[in-house]
This record gives C-alpha cells, structure tokens and sequence, in this order.
C-alpha cells in the first residue's frame, strides 16, 4: 500500500509477530509430543491434534495419556518426593530461581506459542501472562528461601494432582506449580487439552533448570486423564481451576479420600460503578474487565451494576469504546481480542446471547474471515433474574443492570452464587473502601480491575470455590499441619441402654437463638453416666432444628460486623462465668466420664476462651508488596456460618474449642454435641445466658451426626462444616458440601488438651481472606 | 489595536469544522469531572502497547506527525537567522530524496512557533507556503503580567501577522479553583485573537493534580480555546501520556455535549519518532481519525523531527541513519 494513500487513511497496518521461532520449536519435535514423565518425554500415543483457534491450522499432535501413564507419573512424583520435600530450602530457591531466569529468556517463545494454541492477542501473552507466570516462579523462589522462619509445624502434602484450564494455559500452571514445588510437593500436572503446548516447553526448561527427574510431571489428554488424577490414591492433594460444574465434581469424587483439595472455580464478577467515579477510566476498565482474553477469564468483570443516574450516558461510553476495540489475528501486535478458544465455546456464547430478552449490541467492528471470533457485546436492559446475569458466559459478553444506593449495589453484587471478584469505581474513598467488605468475594478492586500477583492471594467463596492462590496463604494451600493428633488415652464415654430409675428428671433442650426450646421432632433420648446411672434426658435435633439454627445465625448477621474488641469482652466474660461455675461443671464432666479430670478440663476451657479472647482483636490482615502504586490489603473476614460436629471426649473443652475462635473471628456458630456429651453442652448454654452473646450467634444442638450430617453438609446457607465427630461422617459431609462448594473441615482424634490444638490453625479455619487492591495518588 | 484581516486560514479548526464558540461557563459541569490518576496511567501505558505501526505505515505515520509538527524556537537568544532558518526547515521538513522514495512530493510542517518579536522574521520567510505562524503570547511562559498587557501582547502579535496565538493561562486560577477568574481571562484573551486562532496553555506541570488538568481543560474550551496545549516547555514536567489522555478525553467529552471539536497540542518532552507514534495511537482511539490531522492537532517539538528524519532514512535505506545526513533546522 502506497504511503500517500495511508497518510489519507491513517489505518494502522499489520504487525504481526513472526511465528517462525516456534515453528522451528515444533519441528524439533516434529510436531507431535508424548508426556512429560520422570524428568523425559515419553514416546507420542494415542494421538490427538492441537489446533490454532484462529484459523484452525494444525499445530501439534499430542499424546491421549492412558492409566498406565498416569500411574507412571504418580509414582515417579511419589519416588521424587522425599529428597525433594527434605531438601535445604535454599536448594529449591535455586531451582524455582532458575526456572524463573529461564522462562524470561525464552519469553518470547512462551509468548508466541501461546497466542499459537489459545488464540489470544500477542500483546497480553506478552505483557501479561508471560511475565505474571515469570514473577510467580521468582517469588515463589523466595518463598521457599525463607517460609520455614514464619511458618512452624506445617509441612509438605505429597504428591499433588494438578488441572488447569485452557485460558491461561502458563499463567495458570505457574500458580499451581510454583507455590507446589515452593512448599516441598511434587507433582503431577495436567494442562487443557486444548493448550497444552507451553506446558510441554516448559517441561523442557524444567530440565534445563534442573528440576530433579519425578518433582514436575505433566501429562496431557482430556477429562478423562484429569478424573484418573482425582482418584488416584497416591495424590494427595488436589488443585484444580476450572468451572464450578466440574469442580463440585471433583468434590464428590475426594469425599472422605482425606486428599486436600483448593478449587478455582467460575464467576459473575460484578463490576460497580457509582456516579461519582471517573467514567472514562471506568470504561477503560471494563475493557481489561471483559474484553480482555476474550471474556474468557473466570474473574471477569462481566456484571455491569451501574448507578442508575448516569446508566445512559455510561452505556453510551461503553458503546462508542466497544467500537474502537479491534478483534483480528492474534499474533498481530495491534489486536485488542482475538479467536475463542474453540467452536463449542463460541457456540455457547451463541446460544447464550440469543435467548436474552435484553438489549443487545454488538460492537461495530470487522472480524476476520473464518477462525473462531466474536464481537465484543454489551447486552442492557436486564434485571438480576435474567438468566445472562447470573450464569457464567465466559465470552465477550458483558451484561448490565442498575443500581439506586450503595446498600442495592453491594445486594446486587452478592446476589449470585458465585463470589470470585468485584471491581468498585467510586472517587469517594467512604464509599469504595466501604463496599469492599460488603460484597461477598475473594478479591476486590477499587478502581481497577483484573490485577494479579504472586504477593497477594487469589481466590473465591461460596461457589467460586476455596483455597488461595499466591502470597503466604497460597503457600499455605500446599502444606499440611505436621501436628501428630494421638488418640485419645482416656477412651469414649459409651451410652448405655439399661434403664434406671429415673431421679429428677432433667431435661436438656436444645439452644436456638438464644432461647431454650423444644426439638422441632418432639424426641429425646436418656442419657447415662460412667455408672451407668440415669443422667438425663438430651433433646435429638432434627433437620428442622437445623434449619432453625442457621436462620438464626442469619439474624445474628450483626455479630460479623462487631469489633474485635467487643467479641472479646464478651469471650471473656464466658470465662468470667464459667469460671463462677467451675466445680458443678468439674463435676458433671467427672459423672460422665468416670474419670477425675473434670476440673483440669475445666481449667483449660476457661484459658482457652482467654486464648480466643485476645486473638479476637488480633488475628490481623496483611499487607502485600504488590507492584501498584497503592496497597494490596488482605483483610482477614469471617465465614459466615459454621456448623460444628462436636466429639464426644473433652465434651467442655472441646465445645469451647470450636465456639471460641469461630465467635471471636465474627462467624456465628451451631455445635451439635453427641447426646453422650450433652449434658456438659446444654449445661454450657446456660452460660451462654449469661454472658451477654447476642441470639443466634452459638446455638446448642444435640443430636446423632449420622443422621444429621448431610442435612447440614447440604444446607445452601451453612458456609462451612467442622467436624471433629467421631462417627464417620466425613465422607457424607464432603460429599454435600458440594452442593454450595462449602468449607469443610475434618478432623480426628484431636488431643484437645494438646495446646497446638488452640490457635492458628483453628484461627485460619474460622476466617477466609479477601485480598483488596488499592491503587492511589493523585498528583 | 486593530486585527488585520485574516488571510486565508488553513490548518486550523474552522478549515474543517464549526469555530468554537465557546458557552457559557457550566460550573455543574466542571465539578462533575473526575480523573482517577491510577487509572489513567494504567491507560496511558498500555496505549504504546496496544498498537504497533510498522514498515509502510509507520513511514506513513511519521510523515503525519511532521505534517502535525508545530516547529518551535522559544529562546532568549533567538535572532532573525536563526529563524529563517527554522522557516526553511518548515517548507522543507525532509529531503526531497526521501519523500521521493516514499512516492511523495512535498509535505510541510503544521506551524512555526515564536516569540513576539520574531513573528516579522517568520511570516516574511513563509509568505506564500501556506504555513502559519503561531506566536506565545501573554506574558509567556509564566503569564503573570498585568492582564491589559497580556492582552495587547496578543493584539501586537496578530497585527504582526502571526495567524495562532498560544496563551498561557493563570495557573493561580486553577489551582484556587477560581474557574469564573480563569474563564474569564481566556474569554478576554479569545475576544482579542479576534479570527486568529487560540491555543491555550495550561502549563499541566504546574496544576498539581489530572483533576485540576480535566477541570480546567473543559473551563478553557468553554471560554472558547480553539485548541488546549499542554506545556510552555519551560516547566519541569511537560508533556506526558497520563496528562494527554486526560486532556483528550475532556475534548471528546466537550464535543459530545457542544458538537464542536477542540484541538489539542502536545508540547515539550517529545522527542522520539517512537514517542510520536504513540501520541498519534493515543489520538486516533480516544479522539477518532478526524483529529489526525494539523487542524486539530499538533506537536510541540524542537527535536522531534531530526528523530523522524533518521527513522525514514532507516525505512527506506535498512541502515540506521545520523543526524548530520539531515538538515539543520
């Protein structure tokens, strides 16, 4: 084209990114690969093609791995495990560190090869995933340097099984893989079949970095390899990012495996914007929200909640920038978006968009002929109940509602399943830093979006998953608690069956927002002492009653909003009481029990509850080095609803140990005591009374964790589960807890009068952490 | 003082489109402007990243932005040679050879800029190219002469012929939030440019804040800018990418509610061929292709050009090229 008619036109051209490096690369290979197992390649089987989504070019044929592959890479991972996890930290700093080096010499090769096989622009290869995926290695690198100085009795898991998704094929195995080999774990890592082709170049410079044969192993194939993973015995953890519907498979799957498990899962992040924010700025970042990889990020910022005052002239904004965006060939250095990632993803959105009953506009924009494109769309108009705006899309597609008041935005933004991100656009720091704890997420942005790194923790709540990715938490999601619970010496209390004449009768209710009542099924059971003398009656919770705790701990909403301080007075005022009433409780435990070791339990219930009483005001947040000009906050929040299975031995101790750290990090709590522990629980809620705790915030059930257990697991409005039962519950408790992708937490034969059992690791367990960004300055 | 009638105007807004008019001063308007410093350098650097121009079109591309270039001489040692000379450069801004090989005959640079007294200097050497002179006025660079002198400054330059005047507004009015003062005073400049064209300079270096940029961007458009410029040159920060954006956005945002498009000069600190590149991306997203153009925008630049002469000596050659193979301006 001649220059006098471009200076007419002033278009930009091509500029294309030269693709031959790679092609040289696969050449090498001839173009096909086998996995990555034991430090080689193995021999290419079972062929399937990778193709290029953007003109559907052949680009490799890979290997469909076979249960025998897989076995072959867990036990080389397994083989690979003890040298590597009792290697000197410094060793594998170096190893990361290398790894690091290496991906930033040959990052325009990773670059190219992945808009190659996803179909995403050069320029976010490039600036974006490439050296994210980078930056994870050489903090992680630093991680393993220095993690044991801060923190003490955890250590690694073992051989972790790995699935990644298609759509950040590096980046996302840089999250899973680095803080994995940081932590001391081996693993076995299986990228989508769609793009698996950096992961094979990346195992290459494993062994150019000098990762000792077995620690890293990666094998490609479809879902079917990722399920051989999830039941493989000798995994023992599992970390997956994907969607929702396969994660709460993997969950089923785990249940009662006693694998660890962290899920990355969808979103329908909303994306606020009030009208006082800079609203160019906001568009702008709509752009890196939902047009950035196509739409196809699980935290995109696809919910538009925008302040109805200003909803037309925004949307206008958002119109005339959609017409500027340029969707083209990826490896051109000028494309805002390139190819979706196959054709059944495109025909998805397809279908999507046409159902809507909302406005829709498509940007006004050419597309290139043939490959896999589509239009960046803005669809208006909806209310929450539309379909668009609460399921996942993950497209281009950005849905769009309004909002009257901050309270209705961050309603709005919480009404959804789904809990990954949320992005605040607000130039009024009241408004902005006060939302940000009222939306329900794991990450919040104040007036950006889509910021990533390896210093801060990413991750969702409720059915956007659990388990953090990046900073110490992220680390954290790869160690275990080195703790060796002993079972119990002094052995279970037992019921009897043998009726005795009854003394004065008792009858022990169950506790429900702070009133004592009646078991909703009208049934109790008699309990007796080490005697085998009548003791009383305890009441057997139903899931009625169940349903009665929790809406009480809905009420109780407040607690979670209290200070620190005041949730202290309060713990410590329990203390205060129970310590008035200290001999009857000595007593009733001896009765019980048959031992003398009442008043010693006792004793440690009451330092307990001071424990929990000082942690409340200080179980702090952190402040991440993020690369902003700003802060990355990460707050720690409480759960919300937890339900505890409590055991039958230390029925005191035990009970405080749950109550205590929960309440005092602000989550309201229901236990649910053995009916052989019940008479010290319900005798417990008596100072409850007296303490001053709000209704609703600890509710007293007893009852039988058989039959309870999947009533609560299944309950949508309980956010996580404990159970330290000693019924064999944790396999139907997991299992539920699918449904919502609950927390849960199972533990055995926890020695309570062990003093490791108080403290940190209860402490993360009451609490999830939000990780805020804010960015500042102005001048 | 009386304005001389005006010549045939090129180059300018009204060549291609409504003069400003300038409306009434929407204080409403003016406190609603926001601009999230943040967020717009997270904007600002990802403009140079977004777009890449290469072979034909960035040859193309750089021929634009001399076409953009107002070419500048602002010192205290300026004599009339020296400014002839810049004028020569002016009609001539790269070798025949070069545009001969680029298919093209001649271009020409968007303006000269001058002081005062050098306006005499300039329009005899440029009478008959069609290139303009444009002279700093108002007590240029720190505009804090009395106010009837800034304002005869201006009248003394148009009679002298020079056809842009580039203001400098009083930074004091900004940074007191006294919009009605600022408004005011660029009014009165405007009224005296008579049909000779405004540019005015809001010395950003100087405001403090982008929002004290935005605001007082959308004040002087209301008052009637012809143009808004960032910089004297003189400050210690002049021209950048944050500052740009937010003065591009403000002239979008005053187009859309009045319908008339401002220009906009980016000036002092753009030095590379590279550098003006992403100005003219910068430009094309946020302002569209209309304003690609000398009537609505131009570089403030001295050294700008020997850059863009090297990188088409490169573009035609494949060889790195060095300065002293190009003409002095």
């Amino acid at each position: 084209m001649s220059v006098k008619k471009i200076l007419d036109d002033m278009d930009y051209g091509l500029a294309p990114e030269s693709p031959e490096e790679v092609k040289r690369w696969l050449l090498e290979h001839n173009s096909s690969f086998g996995h990555f197992i034991g430090g080689k390649f193995t021999k290419p089987k079972n062929e399937f093609i990778s193709v290029n989504p953007s003109n559907g070019e052949f680009i490799a044929s890979l290997s469909q791995a076979s249960d025998k592959d897989v076995n072959n890479a867990v036990k080389m991972a397994k083989n690979a495990f003890k040298e590597w996890s009792e290697a000197d930290p410094h060793e594998r700093a170096k190893v990361l560190y290398a790894i690091a080096r290496l991906l930033q010499k040959n990052s325009r090769l990773f670059s190219v090869l992945e808009t190659i096989d996803n179909g995403k622009p050069i320029r976010e290869s490039r600036d974006i995933d490439i050296p994210l995926a980078q930056r994870h290695f050489y903090y992680h690198a630093g991680l393993a340097q220095i993690y044991k100085t801060k923190i003490h009795d955890m250590e690694p898991i073992g051989v972790c099984g790995q699935i990644i998704p298609w759509n950040f094929p590096l980046l996302m195995l840089a999250w899973k893989i680095a803080p994995a080999l940081a932590a001391g774990n081996t693993v076995v890592l299986k990228p989508a079949e769609y793009t698996s082709l950096t992961a094979l170049l990346f195992a290459e410079i494993c062994i150019e970095a000098g990762v000792p044969n077995g620690v890293v192993n990666i094998i490609t194939g479809d879902g079917s390899v990722g399920e051989m993973i999830v039941g493989h015995p000798d995994i023992k953890k599992i970390a997956f990012t994907g969607s929702t519907e396969v994660g709460r498979i993997i969950r089923k799957r785990t249940a009662g495996t006693g694998k660890f498990l962290t899920l990355e899962l969808g979103g329908k992040s909303p994306f606020i914007v009030f009208d006082d924010a800079d609203l160019d700025s906001a568009v702008e970042g709509l752009v890196d929200a939902i047009w950035f990889n196509q739409g196809q990020v699980c935290c995109a910022g696809s919910r538009l909640l925008v302040h109805e005052s200003i909803e037309e002239r925004f949307h206008k904004k958002i119109r005339k920038r959609m017409n500027k965006l340029r969707v083209g060939y990826p490896l051109d250095k000028s494309i805002d978006m390139g190819a979706i990632i196959d054709k059944s993803q495109l025909s998805k959105i397809r279908k999507l968009v046409s159902q809507t009953e909302g406005s829709v506009y498509h940007a006004e924009c050419d597309l290139p002929k043939g490959g896999l494109f589509y239009r960046p769309t803005l669809i208006t108009g909806l209310s929450p109940s539309d379909k668009l705006m609460q399921e996942e899309i993950f497209g281009p597609v950005l849905v769009s509602t309004t909002f009257r008041t901050p309270k209705e935005a961050s309603d709005l933004a919480n009404d959804t399943t789904y809990g990954l991100a949320a992005s605040i656009w607000s130039e009024n720091i009241n408004l902005a830093l006060g939302l940000a704890p009222k939306i329900k997420a794991g990450v919040i942005w104040v007036n950006g979006t889509n910021m990533f790194d390896a210093a801060i923790g990413f991750g969702g709540v409720k059915e956007s998953g659990f388990g953090r990715e990046g900073g110490w938490n992220g680390l954290k999601s790869y160690l275990k608690h080195s703790i060796n619970f002993t079972v119990q010496k002094n052995k279970s209390p037992q019921s009897y069956s043998r009726e005795e004449t009854l003394g004065l009768d008792r009858t022990a209710k169950l506790y429900i927002g702070g009133k004592q009542t009646r078991p909703d099924g009208g049934y109790s059971q008699k309990v007796f002492d080490a005697s085998k003398n009548f003791a009383g009656h305890a009441s057997a919770a139903n899931r009625k009653d169940i349903r009665n705790a929790v809406e009480a701990m809905n009420k109780a909403y407040s607690w979670s909003t209290s200070s620190g301080h005041l949730r202290a007075q309060i713990i410590y005022f329990m203390a205060e009481n129970l310590h008035a009433r200290r001999e009857e409780f000595a007593k009733r435990i001896n009765q019980m029990s048959g031992q003398k070791d009442g008043s010693k339990e006792v004793e440690l219930s009451i330092r307990r509850l001071f424990t929990y009483a000082a942690w409340a005001d200080k179980f702090d947040g952190t402040i991440s080095g993020v690369p902003v000009r700003g802060v990355g906050l990460t707050m720690r929040e409480a759960i919300g609803n937890i339900i505890a299975f409590c055991p039958p031995n230390k029925p005191l101790l035990s009970l405080i140990s749950c109550i205590a750290p929960a309440i005092a990090m602000g989550n309201r709590i229901t236990t649910i005591s053995p009916f052989i522990a019940s008479m010290t629980a319900t005798d417990f809620y008596q100072i409850l009374e007296t303490s001053d705790i709000p209704p609703g915030v600890v509710n007293i059930l007893t009852g039988s964790h058989l039959e309870l257990a999947s009533h609560v697991a299944s309950h949508m409005d309980v956010d996580s589960v404990w159970s330290f039962s000693e019924e064999d519950i944790t396999k139907i408790i997991e299992l539920e807890s699918a449904n919502n992708i609950k927390r849960t937490w199972c533990l055995k034969n926890i020695d309570w009068l062990d003093k490791r059992a108080e403290g940190e690791m209860f402490l993360d367990a009451a609490t999830e952490t939000k990780s805020v960004w804010i960015p500042y300055g102005e001048g | 003082m009386t304005t001389k009638s005006n010549k045939k105007l090129t180059l300018l807004p009204q060549a291609i489109t409504a003069r400003n008019t300038g409306v009434d001063l929407d204080l409403d308007w003016v406190s609603s402007i926001q601009a999230n410093t943040s967020a717009i350098e997270r904007r600002a650097s990802s403009i140079g990243s977004r777009r890449s121009i290469k072979k034909q079109h960035q040859a193309a591309w750089l021929l634009q932005a001399v076409k953009c270039m107002d070419l500048t001489t602002l010192s205290g040692d300026d004599t009339t040679g020296r400014v002839r000379r810049l004028c020569a450069k002016a009609k001539n801004p790269i070798s025949k050879t070069i545009l001969e090989k680029l298919g093209l005959d001649s271009i020409k640079v968007g303006a000269v800029c001058v002081y005062h007294d050098m306006i005499e200097a300039a329009v005899s050497k440029l009478r008959g190219t069609g290139i303009p002179v444009a002279s700093v006025s108002t007590g240029f660079p720190a505009g804090l002469s009395p106010l009837p002198l800034r304002i005869a400054e201006i009248e003394y330059s148009v009679s002298a012929g020079a056809s842009e005047i580039d203001i400098v507004i009083s930074r004091r009015h900004v940074l007191t939030q006294n919009w009605k003062a600022l408004y005011d005073e660029v009014k009165d400049f405007r009224k005296a440019c008579g049909s000779a064209h405004m540019k005015t300079i809001l010395a950003t270096g100087e405001l403090g804040t982008l929002r004290n940029v935005a605001r007082a961007s959308a004040v002087c458009m209301m008052a009637g800018a012809d143009f808004i410029k960032t910089s004297t040159g003189k400050e210690p920060i002049n021209a950048t990418l944050p500052v740009s954006l937010v003065m591009v956005r403000a002239i979008r945002e005053y187009h859309e509610k009045t319908g008339y498009k401002i220009g906009y000069k980016p000036a002092g600190g753009i030095s590379k061929a590279k550098d003006a590149l992403t100005y003219l991306c910068l430009i094309k997203e946020e302002l569209g292709d209309q304003w690609l153009n000398p009537e609505l925008f131009r570089f403030g630049a001295s050294s700008l050009l020997g850059d863009i002469e090297r990188q088409l000596e490169h573009h035609i050659t494949g060889a790195y090229s060095a300065s002293y193979r190009h003409a002095m301006g």
